[in-house]
């Protein structure tokens, strides 16, 4: 084949001196620097592109921008592959590789094109309707729906490119750098305000890229020539800044937009090496205006979309933009003057236009008088009923309207053509003014959607306004960037108005659905979801009312392009069924990204070791030293267990486990939260956070406290040290710090104004060291030869300050597990070195460092429960055997009425008890379901589940914890836990194993 | 996103803040002698109008200060801002 055979003589932005290869679907081609790959591939013959979603049917170029609904292609391979692209809006590069999607084995002969032949059998809610019965058969369907649903293929590997995130401040944003959004940014610039223009497109000047000056001068000069000065301008002015290739995608709440910028997707792999692929702004606008220009609608008609019939701005934008013959025979399809503008180009450039066919009758505008002056043939008040041509169009069939406009009469003439460009008229892109909820307005003359009232400060100028000229586009565009920085707080004056010449427009005759005489024709409303005029109709026959429904129902506007195309015919064509006007049914929402957006941009530097903060303790180095395993509790790295010479986990936590009980076990408990609470009410004030009672603690003693939402739930608990009388320290669980300290707060602030409190998180400023078992206390003694450790002078729960491997230090006479422990805090820079003390020190008496897992065994040993483990905010402390902690005579604390409600006093609460199963090497799975009565299969009534569960070295048997149902009134029975693998018998026990009496506390 | 304008340190994106939900839920005291449905009530029952809505944020990544805004809900707008301690402004129900 010659090279780039569609390719014209003269004319497009495109750099004839720059040629690029690519291929497509394996095969190589030949374009030019300045054509995307749509552009290139018609240069090359090339309409036939893709299948479409539901039927596989053969699909063309169809548009020239955002707005494509069909040429959507895979583009890339291997980790840098991605799917959905457009060709329209996707700039050549040498070596680009694109394939089709949505067709196996190959774009020509494709398997899926079955459901074509069948597509009677495929009406709208076809899935709906077939696949609900029998319910149980849906895990079947799905695998095969699954599979032959979906566009292109996600990348498998990990994503190679970077991505970041910018956030920015402006005075005014000016979307779009259209004739409009560019007279806009010159204006609000001139007055000095911060302003940033950013546009989709590679170039700035949006229709005026394609507007080639043979009609059209801007102040007296070529539409080119005013690009290049006012863009100087812009270039010249210091607070502009201008952003190409960036797609405004969303439009939030105050004035919060998301831009995405294409910075290296333009250029071949190579070229973009170390450089940022895409750049996600998160601006905030004082002002925002609004130049979306518009987007063209299709006209739907019987055989709408066979390769080759595309819109008739798209074919214009070809041949004037792109240098590109979209066919060599071209039968253009209108209800309005702007397709006469691709006609008299196309007839400029030689490409044979066969006929205009206009759905009106009477036309009487500049366009097609020149047209008719340039003789070009038109066909006016005729419809097209049919086309031909199977991958690519053939012909059409023509027939005249009748008098009422809604039939066809007369004789049908056949024309041949390779290519059908129309036009349904244009809607304003009213998409980032209805996301930020704004609410629009239908014209019913012109039949489109304007934008009403703003919600947010937001204007409209141009196209996006409904002012459709240049002349109008250029005018409002400096009228609102100039009104947008007066209110941004900046003065200036209008400029002098810029003279515009251009053919004077006629406006359109809105024509939802063009009448055929032939029975059964399929007319395409959303081409990228297959749904047809009959789908519509059908919905509406089935009941479908509401144009939300009618959308979910057929899919119609739910394809990547979001119905760019399809939405307005749509909505015409439901409200004409319904007999209802058009603003009764109402738009469908519109919604972000306006194109589709990469997760790569979404997720930007917030992969890997930065997806999340990592908080290490002071001594995690040395847990790391000895092979340490690591569990992640909130963002801190915990010791989980340090396995020794090839150990199993679960020998390494017997090993741990025991060694606690028998000897002395280490733990780094620097996790723990701590809070300093400080003020002349702190006692008062923990008075009403705990449910027990706090005033009479003395200085230097410790207390467990339990704490609760005002629900009576339990929220988090742990110890608590008066350090002096208007002076406390609060330890909270690991995971709960930070939510603790804003509970506290919140208290403090929102209810009890009154009281003197201060509230200071000390988490990181201290590193704590617990020891426990029965050699605990001789160890620290070696240690801390100055303090006084024996049972008698430092008791259980009290603190005493002093000299720790000469460190000063606060040890805490505490234990989470039953056996006499210390907690040695100390500040956070000596916490590694105090450890390494006790390591070397505890030596001689087989010191063992243990895990969280150790920790939790030891606990569970003791019936300890976890708040987040046991409790998970559907449990009080009644529920979990505590009553003894709720101080009933103190006063009011939070979550004490609470405690009294109907639902939380039911005898039938679930209740932790333990749980023992028969056989002692079984451990229970954590979470569980607990039955008391087995039957063969499921369902069957759940009366609890085990919330946690080990083994116990030192009872030499499997324990759990469990939440039963009435389960303190259990005590004894058997219950059952149905596993896939078999069900487990369990006895009901208290919840504690080991030490019951709490001697060794003493010990 | 919206744009709180903390009274304290000025206007932040809400991603610094918390919402503490509808404010001016008075804590019944003598909680004791109140019935169940009236505890109820305060604890779970929540306006959710369309409109003009008082609520309690927290400068959580910022001041940590709690404060009062009256946001229309149906268009975001933030009508009036005022402290913990300050009575509730007399703020007109916005027109839809």
């Amino acid at each position: 084949m010659k090279r780039q055979r569609y390719r014209l003589h003269s004319g497009g932005r495109i750099d004839r001196g720059d040629e690029r290869s690519f291929s497509f679907n394996g095969r190589r081609y030949f374009g030019y620097a300045g054509d995307t790959l749509a552009s290139a591939l018609l240069a090359n013959g090339v309409h036939f592109v893709g299948r479409s979603f539901k039927y596989h049917r053969p699909r063309g170029i169809f548009g020239s921008g955002a707005e494509e609904p069909n040429a959507l292609v895979q583009l890339g391979a291997g980790a840098r592959t991605d799917p959905n692209m457009r060709a329209t809006t996707t700039a050549l590069f040498e070596g680009l590789r694109a394939k089709s999607q949505n067709c196996w084995p190959a774009l020509w002969f494709d398997i899926g094109g079955i459901n074509d032949r069948l597509s009677g059998l495929l009406p709208a809610g076809f899935y709906y309707k077939t696949f609900m019965r029998p319910a149980s058969l849906w895990k079947f369907y799905e695998k095969i729906i699954r599979n032959a649903a979906g566009l292109g293929r996600a990348p498998v590997d990990r994503d190679p490119d970077r991505y970041e995130h910018q956030y920015a401040h402006c005075d005014v944003l000016v979307v779009g750098a259209g004739p409009a959004g560019l007279a806009a940014a010159r204006a609000a610039g001139a007055t000095g305000a911060r302003v940033i223009i950013a546009d989709e497109q590679s170039e700035f000047g949006g229709t005026l890229l394609t507007e080639n000056g043979r009609r059209v001068r801007i102040g007296g000069e070529a539409p080119d020539e005013w690009l290049n000065s006012i863009s100087a301008e812009l270039n010249d002015m210091p607070e502009v800044n201008m952003l190409p290739r960036t797609t405004a995608y969303g439009n939030y709440a105050h004035n919060f937009v998301g831009l995405m910028e294409r910075i290296t997707d333009h250029l071949p792999t190579e070229d973009a090496e170390g450089e940022v692929r895409q750049r996600l702004w998160k601006l905030r606008a004082k002002e925002i205006v609004l130049a979306t220009g518009s987007l063209e609608r299709p006209l739907v008609f019987a055989g709408n979309d066979r390769p080759g019939v595309m819109l008739a701005g798209a074919a214009r934008d070809y041949v004037n933009r792109y240098g590109v013959s979209p066919g060599s025979r071209v039968v253009i399809f209108t209800n309005n003057d702007s397709a006469y503008a691709a006609a008299l180009d196309m007839a400029e450039a030689d490409i044979a236009v066969e006929s205009v066919i206009d759905l009106r009758s009477e036309v009487e505008g500049d366009l097609p008088r020149r047209a008719r002056e340039a003789g070009i043939p038109a066909l006016q008040g005729y419809t097209v009923v049919a086309t031909s041509g199977r991958h690519r169009v053939k012909g059409v069939s023509v027939m005249r309207m009748n008098d009422a406009g809604d039939g066809v009469t007369g004789p049908v003439r056949n024309l041949t053509c390779d290519c059908v460009a129309m036009s349904g008229g244009w809607n304003p892109a009213v998409h980032l003014f209805s996301q930020a909820r704004g609410k629009l307005v239908f014209e019913p003359d012109r039949g489109i959607f304007v934008p009403g009232e703003p919600v947010q400060a937001i204007r409209s100028a141009g196209a996006c306004n409904g002012a459709f000229s240049l002349s109008q586009c250029i005018a409002e565009g400096a009228e609102t960037g100039l009104a947008a920085a007066r209110v941004a707080g900046f003065e200036g004056e209008h400029a002098s108005p810029t003279n515009v010449s251009e053919p004077a427009d006629k406006p359109q005759t809105p024509v939802w659905r063009a009448p055929t005489d032939r029975k059964g024709a399929r007319m395409f409303v959303d081409f990228q979801n297959d749904v047809t005029t009959k789908d519509l109709d059908l919905a509406v026959r089935e009941g479908y009312h509401s144009i939300e429904h009618v959308k979910r129902y057929t899919t119609t506007g739910m394809g990547t392009d979001q119905g760019k195309t399809s939405n307005v015919n749509a909505l015409a064509i439901v409200a004409n069924a319904l007999g209802a006007e058009i603003p009764a049914v109402g738009v469908t929402t519109f919604r972000a990204p306006y194109t589709p957006i990469t997760f790569g941009a979404i997720t930007g530097r917030h992969v890997g070791a930065l997806f999340d903060p990592v908080r290490r303790t002071p001594i995690h180095e040395w847990h790391v030293e000895r092979g340490a395993k690591f569990e992640d509790v909130g963002q801190w790295k915990r010791a989980w267990y340090y396995p020794r010479n090839g150990e199993t986990m679960r020998q390494a936590v017997d090993r741990e486990v025991k060694a606690a009980r028998d000897g002395v076990g280490i733990l780094d408990y620097s996790t723990l939260g701590k809070i300093d609470i400080r003020g002349p009410d702190a006692a008062e004030f923990l008075n009403r956070i705990y449910t027990n009672a706090w005033t009479k603690l003395g200085v230097g003693r410790c207390r467990y406290g339990l704490m609760l939402r005002d629900d009576g739930m339990v929220m988090d608990d742990g110890v608590t040290l008066r350090l002096a009388v208007d002076h406390f320290l609060m330890t909270t669980t690991t995971g709960n710090a930070a939510s603790v300290l804003s509970w506290l707060e919140e208290w403090l602030q929102t209810e009890w104004p009154d009281l003197q409190v201060f509230c200071t998180s000390v988490t990181e400023q201290f590193a704590t060291i617990s020891i426990c078992g029965p050699k605990a206390r001789v160890l620290l003694t070696e240690l801390a030869p100055d303090m006084t450790l024996s049972g008698d002078e430092f008791a259980h729960m009290s603190m005493q300050e002093g000299m720790v491997a000469g460190v000063a230090a606060r040890v805490l006479r505490v234990s989470f597990t039953g056996e006499v422990g210390f907690e040695i805090n100390v500040p956070a820079r000596y916490g590694r070195a105090v450890w390494d003390a006790f390591m070397e020190a505890g030596e001689a008496h087989g010191i063992t460092p243990y895990g969280t897992e150790a920790m939790h065994v030891l606990r569970a040993e003791k019936g300890f429960f976890i708040a987040g483990q046991e409790s998970d905010g559907t449990v009080t402390p009644i529920d979990l055997g505590m009553e003894w902690i709720v101080n009933w005579t103190k006063g009011d604390f939070v979550g004490r009425r609470s405690l009294n409600r109907l639902d939380t006093v039911r005898e039938d609460r679930k209740q932790l008890v333990g749980l023992i199963t028969t056989d002692l090497e079984t451990v229970l799975e954590e979470g569980a379901q607990i039955v008391a009565h087995v039957s063969d299969a499921p369902p069957m009534e759940m009366i609890g589940h085990v919330t946690s569960s080990y083994y116990s070295p030192n009872l030499g048997r499997s324990i759990a914890l469990a939440m039963i149902r009435s389960g303190r009134s259990r005590m004894g029975e058997t219950l059952y836990a149905p596993m896939p693998a078999g069900t487990i018998e369990v006895t009901v026990t208290k919840p504690v194993f080991f030490d019951e009496e709490g001697g060794r506390l003493n010990g | 996103m919206l744009n709180i304008p903390c009274p304290w340190c000025g206007e932040r994106d809400v991603n610094e803040f918390h919402c503490g939900g509808e404010a001016h839920i008075a804590r019944p005291t003598g909680a004791d002698t109140i019935d169940d449905a009236a505890w109820a009530d305060y604890l779970f029952m929540r306006q959710n109008p369309k409109g003009r809505h008082y609520e309690r944020w927290s400068h959580a990544h910022g001041c940590r200060r709690w404060f009062h805004i009256v946001r229309n809900t149906d268009s975001d707008q933030i009508l009036a801002v005022y402290l913990m301690d300050e009575a509730p402004p007399d703020v007109p129900e916005p027109s839809s």
